[in-house]
């Protein structure tokens, strides 16, 4: 703590202790240290997969060639549809740190209509995810098959039949990585947009302002960019490797 | 008592008109980098994906090396600067990434090892 004696601190800042570690507030803080539990289990779940498919790197389905679909045609794309949800993640994180700094500025209107389009970011990437599943399970070329709570791809890649009757186990691990960790991912975007619908709606009803700063703002944020941050690495492992 | 997440905030919440601005060119800057970083991403993989390309080859050993070392770059930039961690204290960011990494490493390397021991083994009993 020898940095924070060299500072008078104004007795707002200070925690219940009377004392403000790494010069942060209490609730930035637990944000970072939930943050670092959930980022342990999304890389749980990452180095599971590179477990299996180091070992099945035979029948492992050759990744970018699975989902090809681009809305509106039937056209072979391999990439571009996850290439624009990446791009609308980030983007929406972009929108989400301009919020931040309106924020720190006690700039309303700014945080109103970034926190506004970093809401409907967060929206076009849910539904995106719900088309690319929709067109994976029941699309006209949809590639994957399910039954119980189990799922395989059941194009035929090498030579050997994968169905429900007669599964291969690469593809199916595969498939049930992907819903597994996309689907935990979807679900950390929901509960992000609806954290940030929150703020939004505060900030409308200038509860910050009373409050004298937008923290909550910079809170949520954290979780945001962490969102943005987990899909950079599904989209690699996924998609890409 | 009071509620303590209304009277307790972080040193330096709030900045002035002339630092905004210089944020907010930095944050632009690393808008670009990350957009660009993701085009040369896709472009690498519609051009050398494992569709097109020798899988066993070292080529492809580089390709995978590339795509990692871009998604470190890019979680790097989201983290230190998105995420504000590289303007925090140098104890808090040590804090949070350190212990991190180190266990990811770990994890990283005894999946790797067990994984290249069952692929060994599956070579030899085949019932595995």
């Amino acid at each position: 703590m020898a940095g924070e004696a060299t500072q008078v601190i104004d007795q707002k800042e200070l925690w219940g202790g009377g004392r403000s570690p790494f010069s942060v507030s209490y609730g930035k803080l637990m944000m970072w240290f939930f943050l670092i539990s959930d980022a342990l289990s999304f890389g749980g779940f990452l180095t599971a997969l590179g477990f299996q498919r180091h070992h099945l790197a035979n029948e492992w389905p050759i990744t970018e060639q699975i989902f090809t679909h681009f809305p509106f045609t039937h056209a072979h794309i391999p990439l571009l549809y996850v290439a624009f949800m990446t791009f609308i993640l980030i983007i929406s994180s972009v929108t989400m740190v301009l919020a931040v700094e309106a924020g720190h500025r006690m700039d309303r209107k700014g945080v109103i209509k970034w926190m506004a389009f970093t809401v409907l970011g967060g929206a076009i990437f849910l539904g995106s995810q719900a088309w690319e599943w929709k067109t994976f399970i029941a699309g006209p070329d949809g590639l994957i098959e399910t039954w119980g709570d189990n799922a395989t791809l059941f194009r035929n890649f090498y030579g050997q039949g994968t169905s429900a009757t007669n599964p291969v186990e690469g593809p199916q691990l595969y498939a049930n990585f992907f819903f597994f960790i996309t689907g935990f991912h979807g679900t950390h975007v929901f509960s992000g947009v609806i954290l940030n619908l929150l703020v939004l709606i505060r900030a409308i009803q200038g509860w910050y302002d009373k409050r004298g700063h937008y923290e909550m703002v910079e809170k949520v944020g954290l979780y945001w960019h962490f969102v943005d941050l987990v899909w950079v690495f599904v989209f690699t492992f996924f998609y890409l490797v | 008592m009071e509620r303590d997440d209304i009277i307790e905030y972080s040193l330096h919440a709030h900045h002035s008109e002339e630092e905004g601005k210089k944020i907010r060119k930095k944050i632009f800057v690393v808008t670009a980098i990350l957009s660009i970083i993701t085009a040369v991403e896709v472009a690498m993989g519609m051009v050398w994906g494992k569709a097109h390309i020798d899988v066993n080859g070292s080529g492809w050993l580089m390709i995978k090396i590339a795509f990692i070392v871009l998604t470190l770059v890019k979680a790097g930039y989201i983290i230190l600067v998105f995420m504000h961690l590289g303007d925090e204290r140098k104890g808090l960011k040590y804090t949070i990434l350190v212990p991190y990494i180190i266990f990811i490493a770990y994890l990283f390397f005894i999946l790797y090892e067990e994984s290249t021991f069952i692929e060994y083994i599956k070579g030899i009993v085949h019932w595995v």
